[in-house]
């Protein structure tokens, strides 16, 4: 199935979706990596904004200062997995539904999606300029001191995708089923050489 | 064409006039670090697409559209294709004879800079330790630069982007012989296996076999850093390389790692002698979109770039 989702995403919208679902997202999106997570769930800092319903792209993007403010160059996905220490807390204490990385995450962020109602979503990896374009806007930077690619960039996008949904909220898992399929290819292959 | 070494006894001016000065290299990296940003190498982007004509999964037919459409925004705005523009790598070969020789460290480091600037690059060099980022993708180690000292009055500049995604699988392990090559080629399958979705498949994996560790991972760089199509001459390393493709391949990892028909973009093996206790391998990978550019100076002073097809080098 495909959707084109408005954000903040309610819990409602996100309990819809499925593992292998396609999404587009318009409306507000932040960055947020290793050290913005850390800040959040361990240094107990919060942004000053909410982030209710908002979703939260693992990315560190390019961006231009220009005259009125900052314009996204370049702004592909990270990879998801080094945030899955602080997932499952981050989703419990800002209510966000819906997280954007890529590959895939681990069993507590798997647990948390399904306990608070999120999904995690990938984007593909290496389309930074695609991913540029459907961001229209830059709306604020928060935790600018964490430099660039770790800073907290609130964005203004439109048709944000194409996003594939890896962890749904009723605990189907994309990537984690593509992992055992590819050890079975290799299996398999092992053991008919 | 760039005329390098070539009348410098008349100062001033940078160009084919004047003859090239330091400052006409730094511009000339400047331009192909720019270009490697929005544009892959000829060999990645060749096999890139017959991987996406032989691609039958229409989800994964899907991503190497995408990725298309990304590479052709790049392309019309010069803008990064991905945005992790990495740390920067300087692999130098250098004649003895080689005539800016001397002032080349600083060649490439005033380079990594200002394309930093003007390209831009992230600011991805972060402080051992403080864990500040220096912001200007300057630091200790920061372009790293390889040296390699030959005959002659040539130099051959190749400049590789690691990304964080490529770089943070790389694997290495000190074997003993007995444990033997079937053994280094199960730590690459399960290396790419169990973490090459993170690293933007399909993937040109980089084998390096050799008597410690840092051989090992520096080969496997070597490797990485081969033409996509080309095969080592040696028939043991062809033949592991093409194992290798097979069995990777058949783990069908498809593009972005999410599933399709292959897996690799290209398996390259490169080895040195190993110690009768020793047997060392590392896998180094590189991403669908792996930013390799190649510079050449001739001894007469002509610069060519031979990544990129279509590059003006004046």
């Amino acid at each position: 199935m495909e959707y084109h989702l408005k954000t903040p995403i309610t819990r409602e919208e996100v309990l819809k979706l499925r593992s292998g679902d396609t999404v587009y997202i318009s409306g507000t999106v932040i960055t947020l990596r290793d050290d913005g997570h850390k800040r959040y769930t361990e240094e107990k800092e919060r942004p000053g904004i909410s982030l209710e319903g908002i979703p939260v792209y693992h990315c560190g993007p390019i961006m231009k200062r220009t005259a009125g403010g900052y314009e996204a160059l370049s702004a592909g996905p990270t990879t998801s997995m080094r945030m899955e220490k602080y997932e499952a807390d981050f989703i419990r204490r800002s209510g966000t539904t819906f997280i954007i990385g890529k590959g895939g995450m681990g069993p507590k962020t798997q647990e948390a999606c399904v306990r608070y109602g999120a999904v995690h979503g990938i984007f593909p990896g290496g389309c930074a300029a695609v991913a540029a374009s459907c961001i229209k806007e830059t709306q604020q930077v928060i935790w600018e001191d964490l430099g660039m690619p770790e800073a907290m960039w609130v964005l203004r996008v439109e048709e944000f995708g194409p996003v594939l949904v890896n962890i749904d909220a009723c605990g189907g898992d994309y990537m984690s089923a593509k992992m055992k399929e590819y050890k079975e290819n290799d299996a398999k292959a092992q053991g008919k050489g | 064409m760039d005329k390098i070494g070539g009348r410098r006894d008349k100062p001033g001016g940078v160009g084919k006039e004047a003859g090239m000065t330091a400052g006409g290299l730094v511009l000339l990296l400047e331009k192909l670090i720019g270009r490697m940003a929005a544009c892959p190498s000829d060999d990645v982007l060749s096999r890139l697409e017959e991987m996406q004509k032989q691609e039958t999964e229409e989800n994964a037919a899907a991503i190497y559209g995408c990725m298309f459409k990304n590479l052709e925004i790049s392309r019309s705005t010069g803008r990064p294709f991905c945005q992790d523009t990495g740390i920067l790598h300087f692999y130098v070969k250098a004649g003895a004879s080689f005539g800016l020789l001397g002032g080349l460290n600083e060649i490439l480091v005033n380079a990594a800079q200002s394309a930093s600037a003007s390209v831009p690059l992230r600011p991805n060099a972060i402080m051992p330790f403080t864990d500040k980022n220096t912001g200007n993708n300057i630091g200790p180690c920061s372009p790293y630069i390889h040296w390699e000292i030959t005959d002659g009055d040539a130099a051959e500049i190749t400049v590789y982007m690691a990304g964080g995604g490529s770089s943070l699988p790389g694997f290495a392990r000190v074997l003993t012989p007995s444990q033997g090559y079937g053994a280094i080629e199960d730590l690459v399958a399960d290396t790419v296996r169990t973490a090459g979705v993170n690293s933007c498949p399909p993937l040109i994996v980089g084998v390096g076999i050799g008597p410690s560790m840092d051989i090992a991972a520096e080969l496997s760089k070597k490797a990485l850093l081969r033409d996509c199509g080309s095969k080592n001459p040696e028939a043991n390393a062809r033949a592991m390389e093409e194992r290798l493709f097979e069995r990777l391949n058949n783990m069908k990892l498809g593009p972005g790692g999410t599933g399709g028909s292959e897996s690799v973009l290209a398996v390259n093996v490169e080895a040195a002698v190993h110690h009768p206790a020793t047997l060392a391998m590392a896998v180094s990978f590189g991403c669908w979109a792996t930013r390799k550019g190649i510079l050449v100076i001739d001894g007469d002073g002509t610069a060519k770039v031979l990544s990129h097809s279509g590059f003006n080098a004046d």
